[in-house]
C-alpha cells in the first residue's frame, strides 16, 4: 500500500515535471520569433547571427530538456 | 540511484546477463542510469573518439584542406588566364580600330590627292581655253580694227574723189590738197 | 517499483498493448550473455564502430580522388569541413583553428552517431549518459586546463565581470561560477535527454499501433516524430559543437 502511495506521488510528480517542458516550448518559440522579427527588418545582419540564435535555442532548450529528465527520473529510477 | 536500483533487483535472481536487465531482458528503470555498463560505454568511447581523431587529423582534413585551396588555387589561375584573354581581346580591338582608322584616313588622303589631281588638271584646261579665246578674241579684234581702219582710208578717198568731181562738175579745177583738208576736217566734225 | 513498472508492463502485454520505451538503449554483448565488463565487445562497440566507418567513408574514401569538381560524397565532405571550419573561425576566432579538428571530431561523431540512431533496430550510442558526460567533461576539463595554460591565474577574472558596477559583482560572480560548472551537466543531458526523449516518444507511438483502431494515427505521428527526429538530430550535434566553440573562445579571450 505504502509503495503504491509513493508510486502515485510519482506519476503525478512525473506529470507535473512535463508541464516545464511547455515553458521550453515557449521559450524556444520567443527565441526564435524574436530572431525573425529581427531577421525580416534586418536580413543583410541576419545570416551571421544564426548561430547565436541556436545557442540561444540550446539555453532554452535544456531546461525543458532538465524538466524531462526529471520526469523519467520519477518513472523509472525512483 | 542506479545502485539502488541494482540493490532492489538483486533478490529477483537475475542471470549474469546484468543488474539493469529484468529475467525477460526489459529495461528496470532508465538504462542510461545503469552505472554497470559505464565503463564499457566509456571506454568504447574513447577508443572512437581517438580512431575518429586519429583519422580526421592525419588523413581527412589534411587532405579536405588540400582540395580546397587547390581549388581556389585553380579558380584563381582561371580568373588570371580569363582576365588575360580579356585583355588581350581588348588590344585585338583597339588595333583593328587602329587599322580601320589608319585605312580611313589612307582613303581620305587618296580622295583628296584625286581631288587635288582632277582640280589641277581643270585649272590647266581652263587657262589653255581662256588663253586661246583670248588669243582668238584678240585676232579678231585686229581684224575689225583692220577692217575699220580700211573703211575710214576708203570712205576718205571716196570722199575726196567725189568732192573732186563735184568741184569739176561745178567748173572748177579741183584743188586736190584744199580737198583733203575739207574732207578731213567733215570726218573729225 | 521498478519490478513493479516490469510486472504492469507484463500486465499490459496481455492487454494487446506492449510499451518497452526503455528496451531500445539497453546494452548488450555481441557474443554470448556473460556479464558486461569494460573491455567486452557490446552493441555500443558495434555501433560506434559503424560510425567510425561512416566518418572515414564519408571524409575519407569519398575525397580519395581530390577531385577538382567533386564527386557527390566529395561534395557532402567538403561541406561538412566548411561547415565547421567556418563555426570554429566565427565563434572562437582565428587563434581557434587550431583546436578545429578536436572540435570536428566531435561534432563528426555525434552527428553520424545520431543518424545511426535513426535506423529502426539500431542503437544510439548518444542517447547513454556515459557517452554524452564523457564528451562534456572532455569538452570542460579541456577548456579550463587550456584557460590556466593560456592566461595563467588571470582566467579567473573571466568570473570577475568588470563591466558591471561594483556592488554587482561578487553575485553576478557567484552566478558566473555556478553557471560555469553547470556547463558539463547541461552540456551532456541536452545531447542525451535529445536523443532519448525522442527515441523513448517513437517507442510509445510504436507500442499504440499495436491497437488497430488507432494504428493509422500512431503511424503518422511516428513518420512526423521521426521527421523532427532527423532535424534534431542534426541540430543537437551542433548545438554541441557550438557550444565546445563558445567555451573555447572563453578559454583563449577569458576578458570579455
Amino acid at each position: 500500500m505504502e509503495g503504491d502511495v509513493v508510486q502515485m506521488g510519482a506519476y503525478i510528480g512525473a506529470g507535473l515535471a512535463c508541464t516545464g517542458m511547455g515553458g521550453a516550448a515557449v521559450g524556444v518559440g520567443h527565441v526564435v520569433g524574436n530572431f525573425l522579427s529581427g531577421a525580416l527588418r534586418n536580413p543583410s545582419a541576419a545570416g551571421g547571427q544564426t548561430a547565436t540564435m541556436f545557442i540561444g535555442i540550446a539555453f532554452s532548450e535544456a531546461l525543458g530538456i532538465f524538466s524531462f529528465l526529471v520526469a523519467l527520473l520519477l518513472m523509472f529510477a525512483v | 540511484m542506479a545502485t539502488e536500483t541494482t540493490g532492489h533487483v538483486e533478490p529477483v535472481d537475475l542471470e549474469a546477463a546484468g543488474s539493469c536487465v529484468d529475467a525477460h531482458g526489459g529495461a528496470i528503470g532508465m538504462p542510461q542510469l545503469c552505472f554497470d555498463w559505464f565503463p564499457n560505454q566509456m571506454f568504447w568511447l574513447v577508443v572512437t573518439l581517438v580512431v575518429i581523431f586519429l583519422i580526421l587529423s592525419r588523413v581527412a582534413l589534411p587532405r579536405i584542406a588540400a582540395i580546397l585551396s587547390e581549388r581556389q588555387g585553380t579558380i584563381s589561375n582561371d580568373i588570371a588566364a580569363a582576365e588575360d584573354l580579356k585583355a588581350r581581346a581588348v588590344e585585338a580591338e583597339k588595333a583593328y580600330e587602329k587599322a580601320l582608322a589608319d585605312a580611313r584616313a589612307e582613303a581620305q588622303r587618296i580622295i583628296g590627292e584625286a581631288r587635288a589631281e582632277i582640280q589641277a588638271d581643270l585649272n590647266d584646261a581652263i587657262a589653255q581655253a581662256d588663253a586661246e579665246i583670248a588669243a582668238r578674241s584678240a585676232e579678231s579684234e585686229k581684224a575689225i580694227s583692220e577692217i575699220r581702219a580700211g573703211a575710214l582710208e576708203a570712205v576718205r578717198e571716196v570722199a575726196a574723189e567725189t568732192a573732186a568731181a563735184l568741184v569739176a562738175a561745178l567748173g572748177n579745177t579741183p584743188d586736190s590738197a584744199a580737198i583733203a583738208a575739207a574732207v578731213d576736217s567733215r570726218l573729225k566734225g | 517499483m521498478a519490478s513493479e513498472a516490469t510486472g504492469a508492463d507484463q500486465a499490459a502485454e496481455g492487454g494487446g498493448l506492449v510499451f518497452h520505451p526503455m528496451d531500445q538503449f539497453i546494452v548488450k554483448p555481441l557474443f554470448g550473455d556473460g556479464p558486461v565488463a569494460w573491455y567486452t565487445p557490446t552493441n555500443v562497440t558495434l555501433w560506434m564502430g559503424i560510425a567510425v566507418l561512416a566518418i572515414l567513408a564519408l571524409l575519407v574514401l569519398s575525397t580519395s580522388k581530390r577531385a577538382i569538381v567533386p564527386s557527390r560524397g566529395q561534395s557532402v565532405a567538403e561541406l561538412a569541413y566548411g561547415f565547421v571550419y567556418k563555426m570554429v573561425e566565427d565563434v572562437a576566432g582565428k587563434d581557434g583553428i587550431k583546436y578545429f579538428p578536436y572540435i570536428m571530431t566531435l561534432f563528426m561523431f555525434i552527428v553520424v552517431a545520431n543518424f545511426l540512431g535513426l535506423i529502426p533496430m539500431s542503437f544510439t550510442t548518444t542517447s547513454h549518459l556515459a557517452v554524452t558526460v564523457v564528451m562534456a567533461l572532455a569538452v570542460f576539463f579541456t577548456v579550463t586546463i587550456l584557460g590556466f595554460y593560456l592566461h595563467g591565474l588571470s582566467f579567473i577574472k573571466l568570473f570577475w565581470i568588470s563591466a558591471a558596477p561594483l556592488p554587482l559583482r561578487p553575485v553576478l560572480a557567484l552566478i558566473e561560477v555556478i553557471s560555469y560548472f553547470v556547463r558539463p551537466v547541461s552540456h551532456s543531458i541536452r545531447l542525451m535527454g535529445n536523443m532519448m526523449a525522442g527515441h523513448a516518444v517513437i517507442k510509445v507511438f510504436a507500442g499504440f499501433a499495436a491497437v488497430l483502431a488507432i494504428a493509422p494515427v500512431s503511424v503518422l505521428a511516428i513518420t512526423a516524430i521521426y521527421a523532427l527526429e532527423v532535424l534534431v538530430s542534426f541540430i543537437q550535434a551542433y548545438v554541441f559543437a557550438i557550444l565546445t566553440c563558445v567555451y573555447l573562445k572563453d578559454a583563449l579571450h577569458p576578458h570579455h
